[in-house]
This record gives structure tokens, sequence and C-alpha cells, in this order.
């Protein structure tokens, strides 16, 4: 054996991480195919468009969760708070005289940050059971003082006054929804853009490793606070935009926004769609949500029947969700000559 | 200091309460490391079978409560074997799902079967009421759950400190690995432990009616406290639930007597503290 | 393999929907209701008393059919609630909306009805400011000011000189005690000291004794349904409260029939403020509750009968206006409306559109083996004093 044919027998060199990230980053078709869908219901389902606008809005915020449970692997069952803060800064924004929607976005924006920064301290210090008690007793805890501060939050009945000025100036909000989802659509798409650079930089792939073996990373020298600190700062930046764009759009905000129910809606939908994949919690709240609307017309007392059963099926026969489902078709089609 | 008697004792009384009802979630979730968040579907379950008796077939109060756990043990064994134990190596939130899925279809069936209304039940003539003990009121059938929790907690510490059963869970719940391969059947163990974990749930659910009320929405409802007390106690330890269950009670009581504008507030912060100072639980491993 | 596309089939299947075909002669209601969750019941209700109306007087009006399109928000939802009532207008086609429940999901679906100019029936929800949020919203319920300031007046001319009031800590809770409060101080009581407690407490024996201890003529106590006047009741029992010596004061839910049954006879002399029980002795009432129990199996209350006079109001509109459905005709139809109700002779407010009702005081008597609301009183006529006559 000479050592030209030894060298020809190996393996080509594994690319540098830089290539592998750069691979990684390209537009696959099955993503523009997907984009595209999303215009479908402009033309398809135009009596579908205030549903569509709250999908919309929902799979922002399951985006944002998928950012610190499916790549860093914080789970969290109190992600509600900072949609919440969200929702309400930009009500209360608006209430106070100035409902323009997207600087109320970015005040929302910058509201949620802050909260998530200050607890990101606390959060970054703990793992498995305890982080979700300490995430859900935050998210509680916030849902009780925003209750108990009814003379700012307007308590059970909801903020009232919210109205928000035309978009861009000229933009009205019909009552078909057709501003609304184009709002809602736009605002999903250019932070999906800034969240899929992130998971594709250095600093997304420490994130996976910190999930994979949080132990081990310092030892490459990856600063894993600092790290968690800063996804987590940056997943309540986008769930508080979510919760602005739901408060604008709806033109109302209560106390649901920050509550257990919204925190655990969202990780369900996530996990149907599939975690740690980017289009999981965006395709998980479509189906959840579309799916929760239709049984719960056809079938208006009992549709948590349906949707427990399809929770069920889903974790039986699809176990990483939809997306993981999809990937082992491809897979398995890709497999057969 | 009389009323501070009467809010300690209503206090351990909820608290044994709380403990029945999760005593279970904190030994299936420690020895492995299964998330059943359905947990709190047994202890409804367990209600709506004491409701049904009495109510429909007319059977005194105490008679329901054995009926009560054996619905929840049943239940506890059926779900196990058809669907948990397959998800055993799965990940945790794929437990999550699965279980919360299960919780729906309970919630939905309750309602069902039973309507969303509140299940009307009156306690037998002789746990109403109260006694009064050097000034203080306290209520005969909050004794009544004292005693009854303070007798399952001594059934439960012997049997795990002195039979040889209760050796086998401890051994699982240290180091399943190593039980295994002592020869431990964990497998069977586990169905065991569950059903009885479960059969608990369903008691203390027969037992929360009258100081709970049941309705089909008793599932999600008590599955915040009960997964509050597991974190706070430490996974897979009895005294850790027993200690943590009696703490949030008592907590919860006070708060809500001499600071009742703090309200559940009490509860969740006693929690954060508890778990940001130990984050494994009172008694969890370490 | 099949068990990925059983699973992805699946998914799929859960996507297919049902359309709705509009028919032209028919006029569509948005019952925008909870049908699940922990307001089932009520919503179920409220259905029911519409249905029953619809069942006893045919579902066709002014030549055009009536039809139901019922809307599920799952509880507390506003977000929902306003979406669902904007796709049974779009979607559905709707030109009327009604049901509600609750008050946060009102006040979103206000915007709505006021958008597209819909007649919007609440036949619940009980917060004043409802009926301000639109100019198409009529109430067919109570509101909760209407209710408690009558009850506090009364408490106070009848002889209780002294109140504790403790209420559930959330909206509904707090306008209770302050409309109790003012009514009761308004005429010369003395309110010794209050409390809030938390929404979803299990467990009264705490604050009763706190109450206790000040030793009140009466002890207010404003809770919503559910759980809790059950727990209400063990409480008064445990703490040894004598209701003939100290009253207890509350709103209907404390004295609802599930709640008489749970509390057993430790509920006997709770004095309760109502615009319906199903014990209210009139003969048009009496025929209600048969047909309603032959209906449902089950006896009407205060949730049935904002349903019931919510439909009457609908149908009698649609008359007025010979059909026409849009929002403006069927409003300008439903002001001052005025008929008789089972629950006794109501009228719809022209200036505020919300319900003028007698409001009755009750005490919960044994009669035969049975626990029943007695009327011991009657105020007729109250406009609801928040945007009413009485400011």
């Amino acid at each position: 054996m000479t050592s030209e044919t030894l060298a020809a027998a190996a393996p080509a060199a594994p690319a540098g991480p830089h290539e592998f990230l750069h691979a990684q980053a390209r537009w696959r078709w099955s993503e523009i195919a997907f984009w595209l869908a999303t215009l479908l219901p402009f033309v398809l389902t135009p009596d579908y468009l205030v549903l569509a606008s709250q999908v919309a809005i929902t799979a922002l915020f399951a985006l944002s969760l998928d950012l610190i449970l499916g790549f860093s692997g914080i789970v969290s069952l109190g992600h509600a708070a900072y949609f919440g803060v969200g929702a309400y800064t930009a009500g209360l924004i608006s209430v106070w005289g100035w409902g323009e929607p997207l600087t109320g976005l970015v005040a929302a924006g910058i509201a949620a940050g802050i909260v998530g920064y200050v607890t990101s301290f606390v959060i970054a210090r703990f793992r498995h059971l305890a982080l979700i008690m300490i995430t859900l007793g935050f998210c509680l805890l916030l849902q009780e003082a925003a209750n108990d501060a009814n003379w700012l939050t307007g308590g059970f009945n909801g903020l009232q006054g919210v109205h928000t000025w035309k978009l861009l100036g000229a933009f009205d909000w019909d009552l078909y929804g057709y501003t609304a989802y184009a709002y809602a659509l736009a605002g999903l798409f250019v932070i999906f853009l800034v969240a899929r650079r992130i998971i594709h930089s250095p600093f997304g792939l420490a994130l996976r490793g910190i999930r994979e073996n949080g132990a081990r990373m310092p030892a490459i020298g990856a600063p894993i606070l600092s790290h968690i600190r800063t996804i987590y700062t940056i997943a309540a930046i986008i769930a508080g935009v979510a919760g602005a764009m739901l408060t604008q759009t709806t033109e109302t905000v209560s106390l649901e926004a920050l509550g257990f129910q919204r925190s655990a809606d969202v990780l369900v939908m996530l996990i149907v769609g599939g975690t740690g994949r980017l289009y999981g919690g965006l395709i998980g709240a479509a189906v959840y949500m579309v799916a929760r609307d239709q049984f719960s017309g056809l079938n208006p007392q009992y549709w948590y029947f349906w949707i427990g059963l399809l929770l069920i099926a889903i974790v039986m026969f699809l176990p990483n969700g939809i997306l993981g489902g999809l990937e082992l078709l491809a897979r398995r089609l890709k497999v057969r000559p | 200091m009389l009323p501070a008697l009467g809010v300690l004792f209503d206090g351990v009384a909820y608290g044994m309460l709380l403990f029945l009802m999760s005593v279970g979630l904190s030994v299936t979730l420690g020895m492995m490391n299964f998330v059943n968040l359905a947990h709190c579907s047994f202890a409804m379950l367990g209600g709506y079978v004491t409701v049904t008796l009495m109510n429909a077939a007319g059977w005194p109060f105490l008679a329901t409560l054995p009926a009560a756990f054996v619905g929840g043990a049943v239940a506890s064994i059926a779900l196990e074997r058809v669907f948990f134990r397959r998800f055993y190596n799965s990940n945790e939130l794929n437990q999550c799902l699965l279980t919360i899925g299960i919780v729906f279809v309970s919630i939905a069936a309750a309602a069902y079967l039973y309507g969303t209304d509140q299940q009307p039940m009156q306690l037998p003539p002789y746990l109403r009421g109260s006694f009064n003990v050097a000034g203080v009121d306290l209520a005969v059938y909050r004794l009544f759950l004292i005693v009854v929790a303070a007798l399952i907690t001594v059934v439960l510490m012997v049997t795990l400190e002195s039979t040889r059963f209760g050796a086998q869970v401890r051994a699982a719940v240290n180091n399943q690995r190593m039980a295994r391969g002592l020869g431990i059947d964990v497998d069977r163990l586990f169905a065991f432990t569950f059903a009885l974990g479960g059969g608990l749930a369903g008691l203390g659910g027969g037992l929360a009616l009258p100081m709970l009320g049941l309705d089909p929405s008793f599932a999600l409802t008590y599955l915040i406290y009960v997964l509050i007390v597991v974190a706070v106690g430490g996974l897979g330890s009895i005294a850790g639930s027993l200690a943590a269950a009696m703490l949030l009670g008592v907590a919860d009581m006070a708060g809500k007597y001499y600071v009742p504008a703090l309200g559940s507030v009490l509860i969740y912060l006693v929690m954060l503290v508890m778990i940001m100072w130990r984050p494994t639980g009172l008694f969890g491993r370490r | 393999m099949q068990k990925l596309l059983c699973g992805l089939a699946g998914v799929a299947l859960a996507f297919l929907g049902a359309g709705s075909a509009s028919a032209q002669n028919s006029v569509k209601i948005g019952m925008i209701n909870e049908y699940s969750g922990q307001f089932a019941d009520t919503g179920a209700q409220i259905d029911h008393g519409v249905t029953l109306w619809m069942k006893q007087h045919g579902d066709t009006v002014a030549g055009k059919k009536i039809e139901l399109v019922r809307k599920d928000t799952g509880g507390i939802a506003p977000d929902t609630a306003k979406r669902l009532a904007q796709e049974a207008i779009v979607r559905d086609h709707a030109d009327i909306l009604g049901a509600f429940s609750l008050t946060p999901n009102a006040l979103a679906a206000a915007d709505v009805s006021k958008q597209a100019k819909k007649l919007m029936v609440v036949m619940n929800a009980a917060t004043s400011i409802i009926t301000e949020k639109s100019p198409y919203i009529a109430r067919t319920s109570s509101t909760t000011p209407q209710l408690n300031y009558t009850l506090g007046q009364w408490a106070a001319k009848n002889g209780i000189k002294t109140v504790y009031t403790m209420v559930s800590d959330y909206g509904p809770g707090i306008d209770a005690e302050t409309w109790f409060q003012k009514g009761f101080k308004d005429n010369g009581g003395q309110v010794l000291g209050s409390v809030r407690f938390p929404v979803a407490n299990p467990d009264f024996s705490s604050f009763i004794q706190a109450a206790k201890d000040k030793n009140p003529d009466a002890i207010y106590i404003w809770i919503p349904g559910g759980a809790q006047p059950a727990a209400v009741g063990k409480a008064l029992a445990e703490r040894g409260v004598d209701t003939k010596k100290t009253k207890i004061l509350g709103q209907d839910a404390l004295a609802s029939e599930t709640a008489l049954k749970s509390m057993g006879d430790t509920s006997l002399g709770i004095i309760t403020v109502s615009d319906y029980d199903f014990n209210h002795q009139s003969p048009m009432n009496k025929e209600f509750v048969k047909a309603y129990n032959n209906e449902f199996h089950r006896n009407p209350d205060f949730f049935s009968i904002g349903g019931y006079d919510g439909a009457h109001l609908i149908y009698a509109a649609l008359q007025k206006t010979a059909g026409k459905a849009d929002g403006d005709s069927l409003i300008a139809a439903a002001k001052g409306m005025s008929w008789e109700s089972p629950r006794g002779p109501i009228m719809i407010d022209p200036e505020t559109r919300d319900i003028v009702q007698t409001v009755y005081i009750r005490r919960v008597e044994k009669v035969g083996s049975d626990l029943l609301n007695v009327e011991i009183a009657s105020v007729p006529n109250v406009k609801d004093p928040a945007h009413g006559a009485k400011k």
C-alpha cells in the first residue's frame, strides 16, 4: 500500500467551521416555497386573514421561544411574561396618546428586552426542573402584579382606550384583516431573517454547544453565562414585539397576554412543530391554531378532546414534531434508489 | 396568638392535601424521570369516583375513599402500560406533549360525562362543623384530613424504610442503572410505584372535594400547585414532598389571613426563594 | 414509514374546514360564547335560553330565517373574542352578535360591533361601561352596580347598621364592592372593614374569621360561581357564624342552585340580590320553568333568562323593522322596548340601551324539603346607577 493510495482512500478533509455555517445558511427551495405560501391567504382565504394575522404573531412568539428552548436548551414555562410586557407597553403608549404602530413595536421590544435582561441573570444560573419552576414562578408573579395594578393595566377588564394609528400613515385597520396580516407577516419575516442570521453565526453554534453539553463549553473558551443572557434578552425582545403586534392589531390587551395559559400553549406549539429547526415554531403555531379554530367551529363544547388526540397522535407518530417527521420522510425518500 | 394556631392548623390540613396529591408525582419523576403532567387527572378521576358513588349510588363518604384510590391506581396502570412506557427514554418535551394531550382528553371526557358545573356534595354530619379547643375553632374535616394523611405518611415511610419493596424503590430512585444491574426489575417496580402514586392522587382528589371543589378544569388548576410542591420538595423524596407541602400550605393560609392583599403571590414568592436557595429541592438528589 | 405518513396525513386532515354558505333570506346571530372551559356551564345556560325562545316562537321572523352561528371563546380571551366576532361578520355574514358572558370579551368585541355597525346583544356580562363602547349594544341581563347598589340601599334601610365586605380581587368583585358600599353608605350605613381575596381562592376560613372578629351586623360576600359558594358555606359553618345574628349578604351566584345543594342547611338565612330566580312566583315564570325543564332537564337561572330575553329582543326588533337587519335600524327599534319577561317587567333604556328591571332581594329558606330563594323585597324600575338615574 503506497502513501498515494492511502491518501486517495482517506476521506476528504472536513470543511472548516465557516464553510459549515455558510452551507447551513444557504436558502433551500423548501424555505422559499414556505414564504411564498404565506402569501396565499390574501388570495385564497381572505375570510381567514384575522386568524392568519394571529397565527403570524403567535409564530413570531414561538420563534422567540425556539431561540432559547430549541437552540440553547433553556426550558421556559413563563415566556409569556415578555410577550405580556411588550403587549402592555404598546397598549399603554397608545392609551397615553401615541398610537403609531412601528415606534410602538420598538418601545415594546425595549421594555421586554430590559425585563428579559434583568431576569436573565437569574435564569442563566439554573437548569432542569429548577429553571422551569423559576420561569413559571416569575410569569405567575407578573400576572398577579398586573392584576393588582389594575389602575395601570385595566386588570380583569383589560386595557381600554387602545387605538392604533394608521400603518405608515396610510393603511387603515380594516375589518377583514388585510392590513393586520400584512403587518404581522412583514414583522415575522424581518425578525425571522435576523434570527436566522443569529443561528447561522458562530454565536449560534456556541448556543447549540451549550444545549448539547453545557459542562464542556467553558473548556473551549465559550462564556456560557453571558451567551445565555444574550440569547435570552434577544428572545425577550422578540416576544415583546410579538405581544405589541397583538395589542396593536386587536386594539385590546388583557391579563391573558402574560398568563400561564399562553406560555403553555406556545410551548406545546413549538414541540408540535419541532424544536431547534427555526421553522418548527412557525409550523407548530399554524397547525395548532388552525386545528383549534376548526375543531372549535365543528364541536364547540368538546374540541379539547380532539386537540388532545391530535397531540397524542403527533407525539406517537412524529417524535420530533412535524418538521422532524418531514425530515425523516425526506431522508427516507432520498435513500430509495 | 390564638388565631395564629388556627391558621397553622388550617395550613397543615391544606398542606396534607397537597402532599397526597403530589407525592406520587415526586416519586415517579425522581425514579424514572418521566414528566407526567397528567398526574392531576388521576386526582380529578378520584374526585369524580367519589362524587358518583355518593350521589348516584348512595355510598357513604368514607367508603368512597378506597374506591377513589383504586380508580386512580387502575387509570395509572392502564395509561402506563398503553402509552407511558414507550416514552421512558424519550426526551422530556415529548413526555410533556403526550401527557398534556392526555390531560386535554380527560378534561373533555369529564365535561362530557358530568357537565362543566361544580359537583355538589355534602359531607356526612359527623364530619361537619368544628370543635373549640382552647379558644380556637378547629374544623372537624380538617382534623380528619390531617389524621388520614398522617396515617398514610407513616405507612409510606415504614414501607420505604423497612420493606424490601421500599429498599428497591430507594435504590431505583438513587441510581436506576445500578439497580437494574443488581437484578431489580425496575420496569415492574415502576409500574407498581406509578399505580401507588396514581392511587394516592385519586384519594387526594376525593378528599379534596369539600375543600377545593370539583369541575373538569381541576386537572389543570391544581397541576401548578403540585409541580410547586414537587420542585420545592425535591424529586423522588417523600419527606421532601411532605415538608414542601406543609411549608406551602401554611404560607398560603398565613398570607391570606395576615396579608390578604398579597393573595396567591405568597406561594409563588416562597417557591421562587426556595428553588433559588435549593435548586434540587429540600431533599432532592444533589 | 407508514407511521410517518399516517402522522402527516393526520395533520393534513386537521386542516379540513367547514365552509358556510350564506342563505339569502336569513338573519344570522353570531353567538360569541363560552362553550368549553371553566365558563362552559354559564355559556350553555345562555345558549339554552336562546334556543328555548326560538323553539317556542319558531325560527322565522318577518320573513327571515334566524340561524345561530356558535363560536367558542374558551374563556377569558379578548383577542379571540374580537377575532371570532370579526369572523362571524366577515366569514359567516352574521347580522347580529350575541351572548357575551364575560366582560373582557364583550369589551373587545364592542369595537367590531361599532366598526361593522351591527347590533350586539349582551346577554350576561355585567360591567356598566360595556354599553358605552358601541352605539349598537343593548343589554338584556343585569349590571353589577344595578344589583349591588340596590342591595346596599336595602340593607341600610332594613336594620343593618354595620357591615364588613369581602370580595374577589378582580374587576367584577371590585365593582360590586364599590357599588354595594356606596348604596349602603348613601343610606346611613357604616362599613367596618373590607378585604379582597385572590380570585381562585379555595378556602375562606381565615377571611371569615377576620370578618367575625370585627362583629358586624352583616357580612357582604361577593364571589363568582363555581367552587367558591360551597367553600364559603363550609367556612361559615366551621367558624360558627350564626346567620340569624350576623346576616350574610351577597349576589346571585352565592345562592345558585348548585351552591345551595353543596352548602345544605348552612345556607339558610343567606340574603342575596338578583334579577331572576326560578322560584319567582309568577304564572309566566312557572310556564317558563316547566318548558325549560322539559327541554333541558334542569332549572333555568339568571344566565338562561339573559339568553331568553336576548332572543326576545332580537325577534321583537326584527319585527319592528320588518326584517331589516342592519345595526342602525335594529338598535333604533330596540331603544325603549319593554315587555313582560318571566323575571318581571323589563325595558331597554332608550338613552343608555342598558336594561331597566325589577331587582329582587331574596332569602334562603326551606320550602318543604328544598332550599329555595324566597323573595322578601323588590325594587322596580332600577336603572344602572353608573350611567343611569342615580349618579
